[in-house]
């Protein structure tokens, strides 16, 4: 064989093996939304999403709730996570070169590696044993605390990638060094740290093992954010545990719901970002 | 190319004035006590080989050399008489008043091309009386106004590369600054867009003090009034372009502008 025609078989080979690669780690990502929308829209109903869960034994019902609660406990999620996670970020990457900006990269790394299990236990004792009332806010702060790391260290890799040169642009029109880091630097970088607060929130809206002791559950409507709060994730282990039929496909159908709900609003946040960028 | 060199020129008041100026990276001295003085409305061309400090010069002129974590400067650089580098001196007053080009042009890539031209006013919260015509104006001064009269919403990085350095200019000028500092603004340019920076700079040179970090001895002989010749951190030389390019008084110098080193 040439040394040519080797090269060509080689580069053949390689290029099939990375298809392959790509088509196997396909199948889980396939499997799973084919099999949660096969499973869980025999559950769906109008009542799903209109009504609260029924008694055990009495069929129908839905989880009205825990799409309501869901949406609001990671809804406090972001209103605290967001703001804390990009201002940190902001200040590893911009303000502090020193030993604190080191000091807190490392406590986001060590942060974002602790079981979520461990940050649920966490806020209960710090926030429920106080109130004595399991609760969305308490819920919401589980969340919040999970998506903190991923919020930092994505709002400081995307702040590095923007030049020098934007800085210098800026501070050279003689623009302040703070509205140089808002106006200019945040903004550049905006789409990317958006992009990645999505996937923060993507994760935590599927989280249920620190809400399990934080939110807690409830088989009605919360009546405010002190009050114990059904999320879809909870909902769903619950029925999913549960010996009976109709629980077990309305979890599925929670499953599906919870799948879609992430989707869109990663669609939306996607669109909205996209907008405002070109709108620029 | 009306790149004519300027003639012997008449002389012109002091803009800026520079005295003893040292500057630091970190320990590391980059500027061995510089002083000279800058004419108002001419061009001063600095020249040199890379690493002489020639571009900390310029940025020391505007304050931009303390940006860099761990750079300092001591001297005094007077502007209309009132030092700079003083205590009492806010550097984002300073930078206003004098401009600044880079090598790179860095027009902001979220900005349209009307927005990056107003940039230095609007990032500052000032709104322009009338911004569609200072945007007009603006560009027109930096030669660019007929080529994108007609796309100013589109994203200044759309543009070429020496579009791009224009709209650069162009947001410079829209601040209205009484000095221009220009780091090596055509090295990232082809050759017809440097001829159309360098015509540029002689239009500019009726109104401004204009200071021009280049590689290109050709350039500095073609745009520059006066020439000053910087190595290893010092002032080896500085004068008319004629006379530098002709007959300069230093060996060094001679051996630069021949090509015998650097």
């Amino acid at each position: 064989m040439s040394p040519f025609v080797r090269k060509k078989v080689i580069d053949r080979a390689v290029t099939v093996a990375c298809v392959l690669a790509t088509l196997v780690a396909l199948v889980p990502l396939v499997s799973v939304l084919a099999y949660v929308t096969a499973q869980g829209a025999a559950g769906l109903s109008a009542t799903f999403f209109t009504g609260l869960p029924k008694p055990v034994g009495e069929p129908g019902g839905g989880m009205a709730n825990a799409i309501v609660g869901s949406l609001v406990v990671v809804g406090i999620a972001c209103a605290i996570g967001i703001p804390l996670g990009v201002a940190a970020g902001v200040y590893v990457s911009e303000l502090g070169g020193g030993r604190f900006a080191k000091l807190v990269r490392f406590a986001a790394d060590v942060l974002g590696g602790v079981p979520s299990i461990v940050v649920g236990i966490f806020v209960y004792a710090l926030v429920v044993v106080r109130t004595k009332h399991f609760s969305a806010w308490a819920g919401g702060l589980a969340l919040a605390v999970i998506m903190l790391p991923t919020i930092v260290r994505t709002t400081e890799e995307l702040l590095r990638l923007v030049p020098a040169s934007l800085r210098e642009a800026a501070l050279a029109l003689g623009v302040p060094r703070w509205k140089t880091t808002i106006f200019v630097v945040l903004r550049t970088a905006a789409p990317g740290i958006a992009t990645g607060v999505m996937l923060a929130v993507a994760r935590v809206a599927g989280e249920t093992a620190p809400l399990l002791f934080t939110a807690f559950n409830n088989r009605f409507w919360a009546e405010s954010l002190g009050d114990p709060t059904a999320t879809l994730p909870v909902q769903i282990f619950t029925y999913s545990v549960s010996p009976y039929d109709d629980w077990q496909r309305q979890a599925w159908a929670g499953a599906l719901t919870l799948v879609v709900l992430v989707l869109v609003l990663n669609l939306v946040a996607k669109i909205v970002i996209q907008r405002r960028v070109r709108s620029r | 190319m009306t790149s004519v060199p300027p003639s012997a020129p008449e002389p012109r008041p002091e803009k800026m004035r520079v005295e003893s100026l040292r500057a630091y990276f970190g320990d590391a001295l980059a500027l061995k006590g510089i002083s000279m003085s800058v004419p108002e409305r001419c061009v001063t061309a600095i020249i040199g080989p890379s690493g002489c400090g020639k571009s900390t010069f310029i940025r020391c002129l505007n304050r931009m050399h303390e940006v860099t974590p761990g750079a300092r400067a001591e001297g005094a650089v007077f502007l209309d008489g009132k030092n700079i580098l003083g205590d009492d001196v806010d550097p984002v007053d300073v930078r206003r008043r004098v401009g600044m080009v880079f090598q790179k042009p860095n027009p902001f890539p979220t900005m349209s091309i009307r927005e990056n031209v107003l940039a230095g006013l609007t990032l500052n919260g000032i709104r322009p009386p009338d911004p569609a015509r200072l945007v007009e104006e603006s560009l027109r001064q930096a030669a660019l106004w007929d080529e994108v009269k007609d796309s100013l919403d589109r994203t200044g990085t759309s543009l070429s590369g020496g579009q791009q350095q224009r709209l650069c200019i162009a947001r410079c000028l829209a601040l209205e600054p009484e000095v221009i500092l220009m780091d090596e603004p055509c090295s990232a340019l082809d050759p017809i867009a440097t001829a159309r920076i360098e015509e540029l700079i002689h239009e500019l040179r009726e109104r401004f003090a204009i200071l021009i970090v280049t590689h290109s001895m050709q350039q500095a002989a073609r745009v520059s009034d006066f020439t000053a010749f910087f190595y290893m951190g010092e002032l080896v030389e500085h004068g008319t372009a004629d006379v530098i390019f002709t007959k300069p008084t230093s060996s060094r110098t001679e051996d630069y502008i021949t090509g015998r080193f650097g």
